[in-house]
């Protein structure tokens, strides 16, 4: 289970690029100016002054369209919700032909799987690793998207821009294989550092084995692929804040950095403040292709985080029960975090995703 | 205008505000480089994959592994690889996939998104709220590999495509868009007697084609690089895709694709060369098409956003 349609590990991760923050907030805010602009209308259907039968001849052909979607996100969405339950059963797929079916002949053991994981190291290892991982991100990613946006900003040359902005997206469209990929060429054993070291007589260097650094390597290729991605959002803000702000600002004799720090950062609080608050949200969610991909190379211990964990031990070893309850516990802190997370950003004044 | 005045004019910086300083040597430079260097490490990577695929394999023994510096040119990889064989047929599997599932998602997104386009109307935030909430929560990976698996799907294509068809992101945006259109125009055809669908497929999409190509793109590119569905949905290696046929020859440390591998044994063919192809043929739509479009993302994500 996961928060936020973000890199979520299970079969129903949306297929596109789009769970990113632009996007998110593009959701956010278009729900929330929909929600307002329609109360009055709304209003009057409900006080049936509409009657239910002249309203479905008006909206049937809406309402039709509307139904796939909704079909295919009961069915792929809201009824795996239920198999939840198999998280307090001694789970067995052989009980029968059909894997829903055997859930009905599967033995209750009430929450004898939650004690398990309490007493299990191996999960404590990779909740350790997520947190860790969740903290190196938001260090050492975060901040990025957010200086290239001031530098692409500062271009004024729009050739020059869009090349640039060009270039930067492009990493975002590809694939998490091509990216791990990409970085065993340079940094692996037989990458091209490794090659020039040795031509220079040192050898062994492999930074994708190596268990130690493998947090370092992995923020590394999240920034790579998608900190470029990231300053769309930011450039948005940015291309919204009025020019009259930084001429009075030069006027009143604030110079370039001066400029940056009175009119631009405060211009993009708002935004900072929702992408951390979904950030922070999704904090179980440190990525999930990238860690599978590299799982043979560093070994389980330094890259198992809870949503690989949950891999391993449901579609790997079949210990389907297990794997469930762990996926939910993580999804129940999820949704703690994220109803957290924007108490939190209320509490500072700020929107968060939605309103109070 | 010949076009290197055109090129000139287009270089050219627009006026700088009379209110702003001049800007000093040092910042520019600063600045330039800190550009070029972020280009580069993007860049950089990708020309030493694509000129790899493209070298000879005496050229990649001497270098002794990955190759900078292109040293003659061949696409004996390139022809051996899509010349029959797995990774034409992965090829295959990627692109029918990729197209079917587009299109697919694509017409139920659209159709939704404009069937949530007029507030008040019967149903709308009952069903408005049931995709919304679908973004707090993820139903489990176990419950949905279950579900996948009794519903008969696995080692069908249908796999890759019907549990990750939907993106309510990508209905939202488009939604957003839809309401930005304004109503007049759709009114006016209500009028003439058009019904919703001919309203959605005359006058609403031929106007937002901004938004149509990004969410398509963001689509086809999320079916392109998905590999995980596949890797547990099917068991069959002939139907793989081919991020997950890059997986087994990178990461596994597969020396070559099935069929090839007797070349590369006799010397014939370059394993890493191979490899780097392949990488090459999974990058060539991202790369083509994502720029294509770039100028459409602002357009199409963020307007959308702030018309709600």
């Amino acid at each position: 289970m996961s928060l936020t349609a973000g890199r979520k590990p299970d079969g129903t991760r949306p297929p596109a690029a789009v769970e990113e923050p632009a996007a998110a907030v593009a959701a956010a805010s278009a729900s929330a100016a929909a929600s307002v602009k329609v109360r009055a209308s709304r209003r009057a259907d409900r006080a049936g002054k509409v009657p239910l039968r002249v309203r479905w001849r008006r909206d049937r052909a809406l309402v039709l369209m509307t139904l796939p979607v909704i079909l295919l996100l009961l069915l792929f969405n809201y009824v795996p919700l239920l198999g939840n339950v198999v998280a307090f059963q001694e789970y067995d797929p052989y009980v029968s032909s059909n894997g829903i079916t055997a859930i009905f002949h599967s033995p209750w053991v009430g929450v004898e799987q939650f004690s398990r994981m309490v007493d299990d190291p191996l999960f404590w290892g990779a909740a350790k690793n997520t947190i860790v991982l969740f903290v190196l991100q938001l260090v050492l990613f975060f901040p990025i998207p957010i200086g290239l946006a001031l530098l692409i900003n500062s271009v004024i040359r729009p050739r020059v821009r869009a090349v640039a902005q060009a270039i930067m997206y492009l990493p975002h469209f590809f694939s998490w294989v091509l990216v791990v990929t990409v970085f065993q060429q340079i940094f692996g054993g037989a990458g091209i550092i490794a090659q020039t070291l040795e031509d220079h007589g040192w050898t062994g260097f492999d930074l994708m084995t190596n268990a130690g650094l493998f947090k370092y390597l992995v923020t590394a290729q999240a920034v790579w692929k998608d900190s470029g991605w990231g300053i769309i959002v930011f450039l948005a803000a940015l291309a919204a804040v009025s020019t009259d702000l930084y001429e009075a600002a030069a006027m009143d004799g604030a110079g370039r950095w001066r400029r940056m720090w009175h009119v631009t950062l405060p211009a993009l609080r708002p935004v900072i403040a929702l992408l951390l608050v979904l950030r922070v949200g999704d904090a179980l969610s440190v990525g999930f292709e990238q860690f599978l991909l590299q799982r043979s190379a560093v070994g389980a211990g330094a890259s198992e985080v809870l949503d690989t964990y949950v891999w391993n031990m449901g579609i790997q070893n079949g210990d389907f029960s297990y794997a469930a309850a762990v996926g939910l516990v993580k999804g129940a802190i999820g949704i703690c975090l994220v109803l957290g997370a924007n108490k939190f950003a209320h509490l500072l004044g700020e929107q968060g995703v939605y309103k109070k | 205008m010949s076009l290197n005045t055109q090129l000139v004019r287009s270089l050219k910086a627009p006026a700088r505000p009379v209110w702003e300083e001049e800007p000093n040597k040092a910042g520019l430079t600063a600045k330039g480089g800190l550009l070029v260097l972020c280009c580069l490490a993007v860049l950089g990577p990708l020309w030493i994959v694509l000129v790899t695929s493209l070298s000879p394999k005496p050229v990649i023994d001497r270098v002794g592994g990955l190759v900078v510096i292109p040293q003659g040119i061949t696409f004996v990889n390139y022809t051996e690889l899509l010349s029959g064989g797995q990774v034409s047929r992965a090829i295959m599997v990627s692109v029918g996939v990729t197209l079917a599932g587009t299109v697919f998602s694509m017409a139920v997104s659209v159709l939704a998104a404009y069937g949530l386009s007029r507030p008040g109307s019967l149903g709308h935030r009952f069903f408005l709220m049931t995709m919304m909430a679908t973004m707090f929560f993820g139903a489990g990976l176990i419950p949905t590999y279950l579900l996948v698996q009794s519903l008969g799907l696995t080692d069908t294509y249908l796999s890759l495509i019907l549990p990750s068809a939907v993106s309510v992101f990508n209905i939202l945006v488009l939604r957003a868009f839809f309401m930005g259109i304004s109503p007049e125009l759709t009114e006016s055809a209500r009028i003439d007697g058009a019904g919703d669908l001919r309203i959605l497929l005359t006058i609403v999409m031929p106007l937002s084609r901004a938004v149509l190509a990004v969410i398509s793109l963001f689509y086809a590119v999320g079916y392109w690089s998905a590999w995980f569905n596949a890797s547990i949905y099917l068991s069959d290696q002939s139907m793989m895709p081919l991020q997950n046929v890059l997986i087994q020859l990178v990461q596994k440390n597969t020396e070559a694709p099935t069929g090839l591998q007797q070349a590369v044994r006799t010397g014939q063919l370059s394993a890493l060369g191979l490899q780097m192809a392949v990488m090459v043929l999974a990058l060539i739509p991202v790369a083509v098409a994502s720029p294509f479009v770039q100028r459409h993302f602002k357009k199409g994500m963020l307007t959308g956003a702030v018309k709600g």
